[in-house]
């Protein structure tokens, strides 16, 4: 066994268990940083898929971006509640069934399924150049569309949180 | 490091990230939830593209996702913020003022 795939088996294995501690683990702050790892994780995979440029996006924009807003959130918001996660019995065993039916369900799929891969896998020098070519042809009306969205989002998110501004204030 | 790896790493943290938002008792922890399950569609994406399409095209898409993932999570925490002003919690079965 080479180490590519030695390595590709340990961040397998660390994908899968950090993101079970994601959703077991009782302390919200926790949670967060066993995400950070999860996260960590999908981009060494996406190394091991050829896709070097979406590795580096997934680690700027999630673990840069995403991880920092939902830490932001939980100290914003865990002031007077205590951070601890009771969970309800009856709710976590029915939740518990519906998820491991739906995993079996999507096993059992990809289990079935004969797919039709290529012989060898996709490869390539790097992908950066090949990606801006693309968002600056194929893909140029998704992008401005995207952008778009991006704007609309911030302006919602300033407007949603600010403080209402009373009418003789304004005046 | 066939296809079919990926594609059980993508369902196993898919099944993860619906638990979550089934059990959990936190809003914040439903958007973890939910990240989870974004996770895993891009992971998806990209396993296609460079197994069966060999080309970006998979990448391009999964690009988006985080792209559009970057806005819900702002969004998402913008009203949880809001809601938590309102009630003091963002637990979501506190939050139902809306319930007749």
């Amino acid at each position: 066994m080479d180490w590519t795939q030695t390595l590709f088996w340990f961040f397998f294995a660390m994908t899968i268990g950090s993101a079970v501690f994601v959703v077991t683990v009782r302390n919200l702050v926790h949670a967060a940083f066993w995400l950070m790892i999860t996260l960590f994780c999908v981009a060494a995979l996406y190394v091991f898929l050829k896709a070097d440029f979406l590795a580096a996006t997934q680690v700027v924009v999630y673990v840069g971006g995403i991880l920092v807003l939902v830490l932001f959130g939980v100290m914003m918001t865990s002031g007077k509640l205590d951070l601890n996660l009771k969970l309800e019995r009856g709710q976590m065993i029915s939740s518990g069934i519906i998820s491991i039916a739906l995993l079996a369900i999507l096993f059992l799929i990809v289990r079935r399924t004969n797919w039709q891969t290529a012989e060898t896998q996709f490869d390539s020098e790097g992908t950066t150049s090949s990606i801006g070519e693309a968002i600056m042809g194929e893909f140029l009306l998704p992008f401005e569309v995207v952008s778009i969205v991006l704007l609309i989002a911030l302006i919602g998110a300033v407007l949603i949180t600010r403080k209402e501004v009373k009418k003789e204030d304004a005046a | 490091m066939r296809l079919e790896h990926y594609l059980y790493i993508s369902i196993i943290l898919f099944s993860l990230g619906v638990f979550a938002v089934l059990t959990r008792r936190n809003a914040i922890s439903i958007l973890m939830g939910v990240e989870l399950i974004l996770n895993s569609c891009n992971l998806n994406f990209v396993a296609f593209s460079s197994f069966i399409t060999r080309d970006i095209t998979g990448q391009m898409i999964a690009l988006f996702g985080i792209v559009l993932a970057a806005a819900e999570a702002a969004v998402f925490l913008s009203i949880i913020l809001s809601i938590y002003n309102e009630f003091s919690s963002i637990n979501p079965d506190q939050t139902d003022t809306l319930k007749g």
